[in-house]
């Protein structure tokens, strides 16, 4: 019945690990703005010249 | 290429109002050289994605003025706005109320490309602000805001545009309170699971682990996530008032330490389940219940909208100067559509002076030599110098926030339902337990205790203190889809004990800066054009109104233009010499109507007729002041009584008609009515509303555009839902009978839970089984409810709203 100790011991240290994570990802401010990342991730860096194939299908 | 004709159906590439093709660039049409140029800009920058990502993101624009963001590069000013400064590297956040679309973070946040000096930018949409990262040493604050409103984006750099955050800070920590009970909660469930089974035979040594680790998942919840209520009951007792944490606190403590009791004395396996639960349900509550609108500001007052600093005149010429340090008798320089900081006088000859943002009155007002210019008053037309009267904090405007009314605090004055009901709840629990604990202490004294804190854990009113927030959370919800934004859920119960409206007149009745614009008599399309070229060349706010009201392109030149101070202007536009203005100047017999405005069209000395221009009331108020009939006790405005007949027809008989209404008299007159025991609504827009709408029990400004300002309210309504106003009343006062049923509901369960805990039959799994049940069960009436009646209650006036908007083409 040992191994159930170490599991649970083992379980609950990663559960304590993502709540910590969390907590640091809401003191650096991810939660601040769920909008705006949404819409940045679609925007690619252009190509040097000429209009790209993204930008077409994106455009209208 | 020019074209003579309107050509149908051309939209400017930039800003999509219609215009004709007499703008091309690129073959790319355009309304006005202001768009023209933002394009230039862009596509110079190979910056044209900007169009290919929404449909005619841009703005039209008006003309930039260079000088304007130049004082953004004084020393001390520049410490105000900077977040952050070192020689190589600094931050700033612009608040941009034009943002409103995708087009406009990809360019925002592409601003290096404008700008060589700045290093990264980032967009906050809900906001509407944007972070800047740029280098002092390669650009100025001064250019990067130049640059931002050469775009079309202009920052709005006000007195108070710095105290962002605090109120996210709040927030922040009710999550991660909330993170925390979660976290607890779920694992206390999954070390319970083999008592809900009924294993404890099986391994008691395991057990007794589980149970310890309960114990300590539970001490978090309790002095952490729990703690606001142990704090909050605290202080009710200082105040001798029992509100709804009272007896949450109690059952809070009864289940904790009876479960420490339980757990460490060896004699069962606690209520850690049900307290972790109870306190993480509680903390939903209050998470759903603390929706707010982050893009919406309801605590603004005069600093919100002054400018940050002004010209002074100095013994080294114009310097800009934090207006906080302005003196009496300091010369100021105000360009045009800049605000007048303080009360002072004006040295020069003449000046237009619209005072919409003080008193809701669109016509600006023209002030003379040596007249004084009120604080708050916006210049149209050329720069003018004046001499400070006052100090900002003397100023005729700012006195109104010295008033009694913005220092005290609004909640307290509000006996809420919910602290009714606890207060009557407490004392019940308090009698039922102390009969429990005689009647056990007579017949079983060795179980007494048990007993006891069996009844103080059933009776903590969960479910209680969660029909309110989750009654008046959905409440909130239903409404900010309706167009009413309200500041919290409080508003809700205050606004369900309306018994008295109060209405100002312009801006919230009529239509403030949007005046009804018609032609009488004949011009053809050149005529208009011209017409629109003569009056666009005058700052006159009549001339900018026609010229406005004109949606044809016109470019061209004026020869011989003059304009008579108070007569009109003329000029000869192909050949044909134009004049506008009063009927003795164009030779037209005058109208006899006082109460609109005029202007006279004549070409080649012949009248083609007039334009008026009438302030409209808005759509649908009729009907709702008919459903609202005795309750509008009266309309308060700040004009004159020109009006009166107009505002009569609209109004029940019994209202009353209050003109020439200052700042203070407004807000006096609502106190009185507070006096007589009524609870009043106030429904303003101006700051000249903003001591009213703070001392009434509910305070709703109504504005046309939610980015623009709104004075301190306790809601904001977009202008054409006025019309409803009185179904939001009533479906407010559903509120109050769907909080009692919820009441009910929880009050039967605490009743059958009591009877298990009094016959001390009250295990650990009946528990966790009635809490969570009684909770969720509360939670899900009230939101059903709300969403139900707000379907029935609201739906045919969207429909009509909706018709309305198809019938109109804008």
């Amino acid at each position: 019945m040992t191994i159930i100790i170490l599991l649970i011991g083992i379980s609950l240290t990663i559960a304590v690990v993502f709540l910590l994570i969390f907590y640091w990802s809401l003191k650096s401010g991810q939660f601040d703005d769920s909008y705006t990342p949404s819409v940045r991730m679609l925007f690619d860096g252009k190509p040097a010249k000429g209009e790209s194939n993204a930008q077409k299908k994106l455009g209208k | 290429m020019t074209s003579t004709e309107v050509i149908t159906g051309l939209k400017c590439y930039h800003c999509g109002q219609p215009c004709e093709g007499t703008l091309w660039s690129n073959d790319k049409v355009f309304c006005c050289y202001g768009c023209q140029t933002v394009f230039e800009i862009l596509n110079e920058n190979d910056l044209c994605e900007y169009y290919s990502l929404d449909q005619n993101p841009g703005a039209q624009q008006n003309k930039v003025n260079e000088e304007s963001f130049a004082w953004l590069d004084d020393k001390d000013i520049r410490k105000k706005v900077v977040e952050f400064d070192s020689p190589g590297f600094a931050r700033v956040r612009f608040y941009v109320p034009a943002i409103h679309c995708i087009s406009c973070i990809w360019l925002l946040e592409n601003l290096q490309k404008l700008n060589k000096g700045v290093l990264r930018s980032e967009v906050n949409f809900a906001q509407k602000t944007v972070g800047i990262d740029f280098d002092p040493a390669s650009t100025s604050l001064g250019s990067i805001a130049i640059a931002l409103s050469r775009i079309g984006y202009p920052p709005q750099v006000n007195l108070d545009s710095q105290d962002h955050g605090k109120k996210q800070n709040k927030d922040k920590s009710l999550v991660l309170r909330l993170a925390v009970a979660a976290f607890c909660f779920g694992n206390v469930m999954l070390f319970s699971f083999p008592e809900y089974l009924g294993l404890d035979h099986a391994d008691r040594h395991l057990m007794r682990i589980f149970s310890f680790l309960n114990l300590a998942l539970a001490v978090p919840v309790f002095f952490y996530s729990g703690a606001d209520y142990f704090r909050s009951s605290l202080k009710s007792f200082k105040q001798r008032q029992i509100n709804i944490d009272v007896p949450i606190a109690a059952g809070l403590l009864a289940l904790f330490l009876r479960s420490s009791y339980d757990i460490i004395s060896g004699t069962g396996p606690g209520y850690l389940d049900s307290f972790t639960g109870l306190v993480f349900f509680l903390l939903i509550g209050r998470w759903f219940q603390s929706k707010t609108y982050e893009s919406l500001a309801f605590d603004r007052d005069f600093t919100s909208y002054f400018p940050l600093a002004v010209s002074r005149l100095t013994k080294d010429g114009w310097k800009p100067v934090i207006i906080y340090e302005l003196r009496r008798g300091d010369q100021i320089m105000v360009r045009n559509m800049e605000i007048v900081p303080a009360d002072s006088t004006l040295l020069d000859d003449e000046a237009y002076i619209d005072y919409s943002f003080v008193t809701g009155e669109s016509k600006p007002v023209k002030a003379t030599r040596a007249t004084i210019v009120y604080a708050g008053g916006r210049l149209v037309g050329a720069p003018v110098t004046l001499v400070v009267e006052k100090k900002i904090s003397q100023s005729h405007l700012t006195t109104l926030w010295n008033h009694d009314a913005f220092k005290k605090v609004t909640e307290s004055k509000y006996q809420k339902t919910i602290d009714k009901a606890a207060r009557t709840f407490t004392w019940v629990v308090i009698y039922i337990a102390a009969a429990t604990a005689l009647y056990w202490q007579l017949y079983r004294p060795s179980e007494m205790w048990l007993v006891l804190t069996s009844v103080l854990m059933v009776a903590c009113p969960c479910a209680l203190a969660l029909a309110a927030p989750f009654t008046y959370g959905s409440m909130l919800r239903v409404f900010g889809r309706n167009q009413l934004y309200l500041k919290n859920a409080d508003v809700v119960e205050r606004m369900a004990s309306i018994d008295t409206v109060v209405f100002d007149k312009t801006g919230t009745i009529t239509h403030g800066s949007h005046p009804e614009v018609a032609f009488h008599g004949a011009l053809d399309t050149d005529a208009l054009r011209a017409v629109k070229l003569l009056t666009s060349a005058s700052s006159h706010p009549l001339s900018s109104i026609v010229s406005q009201s004109i949606k044809v392109h016109s470019a061209g030149k004026i020869l011989h233009f003059k304009e008579v101070p108070g007569k009109g202007i003329e000029g000869t536009i192909n050949g044909h010499l134009i004049r506008a203005g009063s009927a003795g100047f164009v030779g037209a017999r005058p109208n006899t109507d006082t109460e609109n405005a005029y202007v006279y069209v004549a070409i080649d000395d012949l009248v083609k007729g007039y334009f008026s221009i009438r302030i409209a009331v808005r759509k649908n108020i009729k009907g709702m002041l008919q459903r609202l009939g005795r309750k509008c006790v009266a309309l308060l405005s700040g004009d004159n009584d020109a009006d009166r007949n107009k505002m009569r027809a609209l109004f029940d008989p019994s209202t009353a008609l209050l003109f020439n209404q200052g700042l203070h008299d407004k807000l006096a007159y609502v106190k009185d009515l507070q006096a007589e025991g009524k609870n009043v609504l106030m429904v303003g827009d101006g700051l000249n509303d903003a001591g009213a709408l703070k001392q009434s029990t509910v305070g709703i400004a109504v504005t046309d555009d939610t980015g623009v300002f709104t004075p301190a309210c306790d809601g904001i309504l977009a202008g054409e839902r006025l019309g409803q106003l009185d179904r939001y009343l009533a479906l407010a006062r559903t509120s109050s009978s769907i909080l009692k049923t919820g009441f009910g509901i929880s009050f039967f369960y605490n009743a059958v839970a009591l009877s298990f805990a009094v016959t001390g039959h009250l295990t650990p799994l009946v528990a966790a089984i009635l809490m969570p049940i009684s909770s969720i069960s509360v939670v899900g009436f009230s939101a059903m409810a709300v969403n139900f009646i707000a379907k029935k209650k609201l739906q045919n006036n969207n429909q009509n709203i909706r018709k309305s908007r198809l019938r109109s083409p804008s």
